[in-house]
């Protein structure tokens, strides 16, 4: 992976101490809350329903063992002993102290991290998919472009004010794992009919209150130009985007405004200057950041030797079994496979961890996948480069852990935001809702039955939980001071990306997990062969679904 | 490259006017200012002959409709951009003015640098260029990438404690107008 240089460590010292002299100057009275509100953004602290809250950046998701420790010894010493994984791969603390965030922020540069633009209106963290590297999908891995995308992004002068906050991401596959359509920036890795690596840019994507995929501007182009491409889009979007009303700041909405058309034309107008300047990538510098992500020492296996090992212990044992279908994906290298760490036991928060778990983590990962881990967009944690024949091995250790839940992908993997238990925007809670459909649908094998299934919970329109692109999702609203909940359905982040179509009218807490029963009920007696949820949803619409829902009980 | 718009209407003010300060920050060091800056104040009749003596910063759009007229003075007058006016406004008209100041309305209204940027990349504006309005310090070393090299603070402000937010960064990854290469080509190039 990426390890800072003396340059890396130097910027993000200053950035350290700047951001302590800020925090002082706030204590002491000399900078105002309006000013030191956007600062602190740009340094991960929001101030939240019941703390501050710190968000630290896992840049696309990566980090190492040392990372993951140090991590725990600050939840451990600033916090309550917990953390939280989030929805763009990054982790946040709920209860850090505000006056100990820059000795927070000094601990985390000592291993190459910082929570520099994880808020704030300025460039995100980049994502990209958990299975970077790995996956026998790929065109191209999207890693070194994603770290010289952060690398542009951090600290960029011109682009630390922008309307409104500005995510990128970044995907090398065909099956779209990162949600790219549904980011202000979706890059999708492609190679032209001459075999050359280059990009399609999609723009103009977001959920939030005005759900919208992206559209792309551009089908190909060349990988030196993605960095002045990038600039010359963000460059429009800060001349020209809203900023007289934060709920129409954002990129989609000026994209919409202007028309697809004449937005990427002036782009392209815009990049016209600026392409073959000094932001264009050179060979060399592309060259340079792949070296970061080299074949990992992997060890030469006899092909099919890691199967049949993994045939018979599952054979042996019906929970390994459901474990390895579930939780492991394939690897590309012969006799490895990736493994997801399941976050979502029945009854936690979706994304919690302890202290102690992430100790485990790094064991983990130092024990069986190069000391790597990964943090993925649905609040899971994948080990990627795992040897099958040590996959029972993990897998027992995993459950010592609690991180062997055999539901990847089904209904219980639920992505959740934090909602009325920890933010002061949500109309209503949203933890309980997973957690009580979670206990209501315990049953694996009716689970697993129903197969892969995108249940996704925000506690209000700002969409935090993705619940527009969940096959199913639920949406937190308030009725006259009540908390009740929507149900969306069709909504899917893939390569065919939609947006959920509203039910009906919304329901009460007790009322969601029978009523999720009632729709997985119609999915069962309709679905076909081989059919999921998305398919089948696809294939017969929303009408049987209503129907069932709201039948008058006779 | 757009071209600078030919006698636009003067514009009406919108918001608070940037302010003009007795001192300011110019390269680094505290100065007196020597330049007036005129608001708009929404009644603009302003005509070549009716203008004041001496260093005068005119708003943008009046500049436009006058500069032909202002050819003789040239050298004592500087013109302020408002923040929904982009570089393209005065576009290479740049080259011809002694300063350009920038109004930033709000901090957290970002404009301003990619205006900047454009004065002094694209159209090659050398002279003065200066920082009005609601920016903050923790801002400095940003707008110094951009390209502002005068900063005439607001309020009362300590500026010799400001001066030091200067150095807040000692590098950057980006090209930028003080840093030509961006780090991508400094490092390819060391390895
Ligand atoms: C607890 C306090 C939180 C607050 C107050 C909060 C607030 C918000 C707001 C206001 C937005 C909408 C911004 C906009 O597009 O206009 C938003 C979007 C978002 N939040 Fe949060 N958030 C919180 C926690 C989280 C957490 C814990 C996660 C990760 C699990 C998260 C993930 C996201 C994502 C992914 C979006 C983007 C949706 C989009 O693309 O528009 N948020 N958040
Ligand atoms: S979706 Fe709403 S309730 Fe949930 S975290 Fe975001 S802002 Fe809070």
């Amino acid at each position: 992976m990426y390890r800072y240089d003396e340059q890396d460590h130097k910027l993000i010292r200053e950035r350290v101490a700047q951001f302590r002299g800020q925090t002082e100057r706030y204590l002491a009275g000399e900078l105002s809350e309006e000013e030191f509100l956007p600062l602190r953004l740009q340094n991960g602290l929001y101030v939240q329903r019941l703390a501050p809250m710190l968000r630290i950046a896992v840049p696309y998701g990566l980090m190492n063992s040392t990372q993951v420790r140090r991590l725990a010894h600050i939840t451990r010493k600033y916090d309550k002993g917990y953390a939280h994984f989030t929805t763009r791969q990054n982790v946040q603390l709920n209860w850090p102290n505000l006056e100990d965030v820059p000795d927070i922020l000094a601990e985390l540069a000592e291993v190459e991290m910082h929570a520099v633009q994880t808020s704030g209106n300025c460039i995100r963290n980049t994502t990209t998919d958990q299975f970077a590297g790995v996956a026998g999908d790929e065109l191209v891995d999207p890693r070194p472009y994603c770290e010289l995308i952060r690398q542009w992004s951090t600290f960029h002068p011109e682009f630390a004010f922008l309307p409104r906050k500005f995510k990128i991401a970044v995907c090398g596959t065909e099956e779209d794992r990162a949600a790219i359509r549904a980011h202000d920036i979706g890059v999708q890795i492609v190679k032209n009919d001459q075999g050359e690596t280059g990009f399609q840019v999609f723009v103009g994507g977001g959920l939030g209150r005005t759900p919208i995929l992206g559209v792309a501007i551009r089908d190909f182009l060349p990988e030196t130009h993605l960095l002045s491409y990038l600039e010359a889009i963000v460059r429009v979007y800060n001349q020209l985007g809203r900023r007289d009303n934060k709920f129409k700041a954002r990129i989609k909405i000026l994209v919409k405004a202007m028309g697809p058309e004449e937005f990427a034309r002036r782009v392209e107008a815009e990049w016209e200057q600026i392409k073959d300047g000094a932001d264009e990538l050179t060979v060399e510098a592309i060259e340079w950041a792949k070296r970061f992500f080299p074949e990992q020492p992997y060890k030469t296996f006899k092909a099919g030797h890691g199967e049949a090992v993994l045939r018979d212990q599952a054979g042996d044992d019906k929970a390994f079994a459901r474990w390895l279908e579930r939780n492991t994906f394939p690897h590309r290298v012969e006799g490895y496979q990736a493994v997801t760490l399941s976050t979502k036991p029945t009854g936690i928060p979706p994304g919690d961890v302890t202290d102690r778990q992430l100790e485990a983590i790094a064991d983990l990962a130092d024990e069986f996948s190069f000391g790597e881990v990964r943090v993925t967009h649905e609040q899971n944690v994948v080990l990627a480069d795992v040897e099958q024949e040590k996959l029972f091995a993990l897998w027992q250790a995993a459950r010592k852990h609690g991180f062997a839940t055999p539901n990847i992908g089904t209904l219980t993997d639920m992505i959740c935001c934090p909602g009325g238990d920890y933010c002061s925007l949500a109309n209503a809670k949203s933890i309980p809702v997973a957690e009580a459909i979670q206990r209501k649908f315990d049953d694996l094998d009716y689970l697993y039955d129903l197969g892969d299934l995108d249940l996704n919970i925000s506690g209000c329109m700002n969409a935090c939980g993705h619940h527009h692109i969940g096959h199913i999702g639920i949406l937190g609203v308030d009725k006259k001071g009540e908390e009740f909940y929507q149900v969306q359905l069709g909504g899917s982040a893939n390569q065919d990306a939609s947006l959920g179509k509203v039910l009906g009218p919304s329901f009460s807490r007790d009322e969601m997990p029978a009523t999720i029963g009632k729709i997985l009920d119609v999915f069962v007696e309709n679905r076909q062969p081989e059919e999921f949820f998305i398919d089948t949803y696809n294939r017969i619409g929303l009408q049987p679904f209503k129907e069932r829902v709201y039948a008058k009980a006779s | 490259m757009p071209k600078p718009a030919e006698n636009p209407a003067v514009k009406k003010p919108v918001g608070a006017q940037p302010e003009n300060p007795a001192q300011l920050i110019l390269d680094g060091e505290v100065a007196d200012n020597q330049w007036n800056l005129l608001p708009l104040t929404g009644e603009e009749q302003i005509t070549a002959d009716k203008l004041a003596a001496g260093k005068i910063i005119l708003p943008a759009s009046v500049w436009l409709a006058l500069r032909e007229a202002l050819q003789e003075r040239k050298q004592e007058i500087g013109v302020w951009l408002d923040s929904d006016e982009t570089a393209d406004f005065i576009g290479e008209y740049a080259r011809e003015l002694p300063l350009v100041a920038v109004h930033f309305p709000a901090f957290t209204d970002g404009r301003g640098f990619t205006a900047a940027r454009l004065l002094r990349e694209r159209y090659g504006f050398k002279g003065e260029l200066r920082a009005v309005g609601n920016f903050i310090r923790d801002q400095l070393t940003y707008l110094t990438r951009c390209g502002f090299n005068a900063f005439a603070f607001q309020g009362a402000q300590p500026l010799t404690k400001l001066i030091d937010s200067l150095q807040d960064f000692s590098d950057s990854y980006q090209a930028t107008v003080d840093q030509p290469k961006p780090i991508f080509r400094r490092r390819a190039l060391a390895s």
